[in-house]
């Protein structure tokens, strides 16, 4: 009996902490529908508490791939959206759903690998050569597979080597359908190569004897961009407060700030707002 | 393996510190596990006792569905909880999407079965027993239901422990309705998912071996209590 | 007897038997059974085992339903009011899962009776108040049949049935609960009993109905049932032969 009273307790006092809390929460608070490959890399972790002591706003980011934070926004779960996926972004304006896309900042995408280099393509500049190496030799790529922003990137990639990769999926080409954290780990368990943005892959615990592959080419440039959901099609969204975050991100501050943002040594995001 | 002793020691190291954000996550794990447990008892026990003791038409049927209802993968009960809470959903105008409450309700869903089954089943033996000496004494219906529920109180542990025990290790429905957002709805399990995301696997499983020693140590208090109460034949 | 005791035996005795049957499986267990007990005394149901003793209480009771005939009890059938007013101690007692005390105090409060230490009284009477907080289920056998009577008297029954409930048990015991039957029937209380222990049916006994087959062969005082037993069923049965 006494055990049962103690539960009792225990829980109304845990569930009238909980309603007392995120009502609290409520109130100076904004959702930001945003990428795992951002979120992995450490950067927000960095910039919301500076953000919140300028601007007295708790930001929330729910990371999901970019196609999965696109729709919420859609849906109106979310009243910022911060992707990496150009053309989409695009027509999330046009469609109505942002009134415009700012540039945030931008970095690149790298080709990863385990160090045997099994395709013969470490050091190389050219990436549409580098795949197709990668594709004729059938060594193993891991692939978001997620109709995320990396996985829209390296698709287009695809189509410039020239390359059908789905005709190998399950064979060479392995579709994890994951975040990119959990492609890492699959790429690096199976000893396979692939895409990933450069800020995930410098903040990754998991990286075994695996090295950069191939960087640098323009081709591999990854722009992001940030759009306050509208109020038109959303209501509920907190104009105010997503515009105060996305005018911090601009802003001389912000933009410092992300160019300040190190992980072991290394620049992962370069500032590029108007 | 060297992994293992890497997180032993991570694991200690973040519990004798008292680390903030470690703290942060356990409470809310377990103030979410807790506030769900207490609403799906508050729900399944009373159902589970008048499912042991009723008759009636579709009994059978029901007990069937709620048995079959243990086995809901906690990914599809998070979706299904996630388009319903969504603003575009017929609930979104509750705001309840990314919040500790969301956690709660979706895990309800998934506990509640397995209180209203497990109940049902030990209710059942205990009405067996007691059926006829509560006919002779006519005993009223809801005087009857609270000393199956207060006589079954070991049984019925085990049966809140199961409970427990699911909320506590499930991830697949918290991840999607809470959205893992740091300092509002992560919680143990989905911290270990983002941290084996992101490739940090001996934080990871050192905060694994965390929430295991802290399920292992709810599962020998009540296997004690129900020890002393076997001696008392309370069982 | 107090104008309260008479009171409630008006309400439910006599006990008129009019032609019950019941038949499970297509064995007839009870056959056409009638009888008549008036209030006053102590009668006791015997037979040989499968002679449908403890299913006939049972009826009696209101735990079992014949297929046909009728039971009355002062010319009304069987409803709560009427089930309250009576007890039944079955040969396997239904041992609450809690302490000694917590077991009578729990049919106490089923009969509004709200002072914990008239509850501690009848627990005295019965020779348990040294095992009030006890685990009830850790009792020997004849400790938990005298907790059973305690609960059964504490509703201060108007008629007392008893199913086999001192088989098995330490002479103590027996003797302990056959004093209190005779104190509480000298009270008022009427009292039916099932046994198939001779010497027990000798010493509490007004009147005896045995049953043989389901059927009552005799209904008689006991004086005359024990000296001279009209059926021959129970001259065999009183005799220590086995009665097929």
């Amino acid at each position: 009996m006494k055990t049962l009273s103690l539960l009792a307790i225990r829980s109304s006092l845990a569930i009238s902490a909980l309603f007392a809390a995120s009502s609290a929460m409520a109130d100076m608070s904004i959702l930001v529908q945003s990428t795992t490959s951002t979120k992995n890399s450490g950067l927000y972790d960095y910039l919301l508490p500076m953000i919140k002591s300028d601007t007295g706003i708790t930001v929330n980011v729910v990371a999901v791939g970019t196609g999965a934070a696109i729709k919420n926004a859609m849906n109106c779960d979310g009243d910022v959206l911060l992707v990496h996926s150009r053309q989409r972004e695009d027509k999330f304006v046009a469609d109505g759903y942002a009134r415009q896309r700012y540039d945030i900042m931008y970095n690149d995408f790298v080709i990863i690998g385990p160090a045997a280099d099994p395709a013969g393509i470490a050091g190389s500049k050219n990436i549409a050569s580098a795949m197709a190496k990668i594709a004729t030799s059938k060594s193993i790529f891991a692939s978001r597979g997620d109709d995320s922003g990396t996985h829209g990137k390296e698709k287009s990639l695809w189509k410039v080597a020239n390359i059908d990769q789905t005709a190998g999926s399950g064979d060479w080409y392995r579709e994890t359908g994951s975040g990119m954290g959990a492609t890492l780990n699959a790429a690096v368990g199976m000893g396979a190569y692939s895409l990933s943005d450069r800020a995930s892959w410098s903040a990754h615990g998991n990286k075994g004897d695996f090295k950069i592959m191939v960087e640098g080419d323009d081709q591999l440039f990854n722009p992001y961009g940030a759009m306050l959901v509208s109020a038109e099609k959303c209501p509920t969204v907190k104009s105010k407060e997503g515009q105060a975050f996305i005018d911090w991100l601009i802003s001389k501050k912000g933009q410092s700030a992300i160019a300040a943002f190190r992980v072991n040594g290394k620049q992962l995001f370069f500032p590029n707002a108007d | 393996m060297p992994i293992y002793s890497e997180s032993f020691t991570a694991a200690f190291h973040l519990l004798a510190s008292s680390d903030n954000d470690l703290m942060e996550i356990l409470a809310l794990s377990i103030n979410v596990s807790l506030a769900s447990l207490a609403l799906s008892c508050l729900i399944g026990l009373p159902l589970g006792a008048i499912l042991a003791i009723r008759q009636f038409p579709m009994r059978d049927f029901l007990v069937g569905v709620f048995n079959a209802m243990m086995g809901l993968p906690p990914v599809v009960v998070g979706l299904l909880v996630y388009l319903h809470l969504s603003r575009s959903g017929p609930f979104g105008w509750l705001g309840l999407l990314y919040t500790p409450e969301a956690m709660v309700i979706a895990q309800m869903i998934l506990i509640t079965p397995i209180i209203v089954a497990l109940s049902c089943q030990v209710l059942e033996d205990l009405h067996e027993d007691y059926k006829d000496f509560f006919d002779s004494l006519v005993v009223p219906r809801r005087t009857a239901l609270l000393a199956y529920i207060i006589d079954a109180r070991y049984s019925l542990l085990t049966v809140i422990l199961a409970g427990f025990g699911r909320a506590v290790s499930e991830v697949g429905a918290v991840i999607i309705v809470g959205g893992n957002i740091d300092h509002l709805t992560r919680v143990m399990t989905t911290a270990i998912a983002l941290e084996t995301s992101k490739g940090e696997l001996a934080l990871a499983l050192a905060l694994g071996f965390i929430l295991l020693a802290i399920s292992l140590a709810v599962n020998f208090l009540v296997q004690w209590l129900k020890a002393s109460a076997k001696r008392r034949a309370y069982v | 007897m107090s104008k309260q005791t008479v009171a409630k035996h008006s309400r439910v005795m006599p006990i008129k038997v009019q032609n019950i049957t019941l038949t499970l499986n297509d064995r007839t267990l009870i056959d056409d059974l009638s009888c008549t007990i008036t209030s006053g005394g102590i009668s006791i149901i015997m037979g040989p085992n499968g002679a449908g003793k403890s299913l006939f209480m049972r009826c009696l009771h209101g735990l079992a339903i014949p297929d046909n005939g009728a039971i009355l009890y002062a010319d009304e059938p069987l409803s709560p009011a009427i089930r309250k007013l009576q007890s039944l101690v079955f040969q396997t007692p239904t041992i609450l899962r809690r302490t000694v005390l917590a077991n009578l105090l729990f049919v106490a409060r089923q009969r509004g009776i709200d002072d914990p230490e008239i509850s501690r009284e009848y627990l005295r009477q019965l020779r348990l108040d040294h095992l009030l907080h006890h685990p009830a289920r850790l009792l020997s056998g004849g400790e938990k049949q005298r907790l059973a009577l305690a609960r059964a008297l504490i509703t201060k029954p108007a008629i007392l049935f008893l199913d086999e409930a001192t088989s098995n048990l330490d002479p103590a015991s027996i003797e302990t609960i056959e004093t209190n039957l005779q104190k509480v029937s000298k009270q008022g209380t009427k009292i039916i009993l099932v046994t198939h222990d001779i010497g027990q049916a000798k010493r509490l006994a007004d009147d005896v109905l045995f049953l043989h087959h389901g059927k009552l062969a005799e209904h008689s005082a006991a004086g005359s049932f024990f000296e001279n037993p009209k059926s021959a069923a129970a001259k065999a049965y009183l005799a220590g032969k086995l009665v097929l």
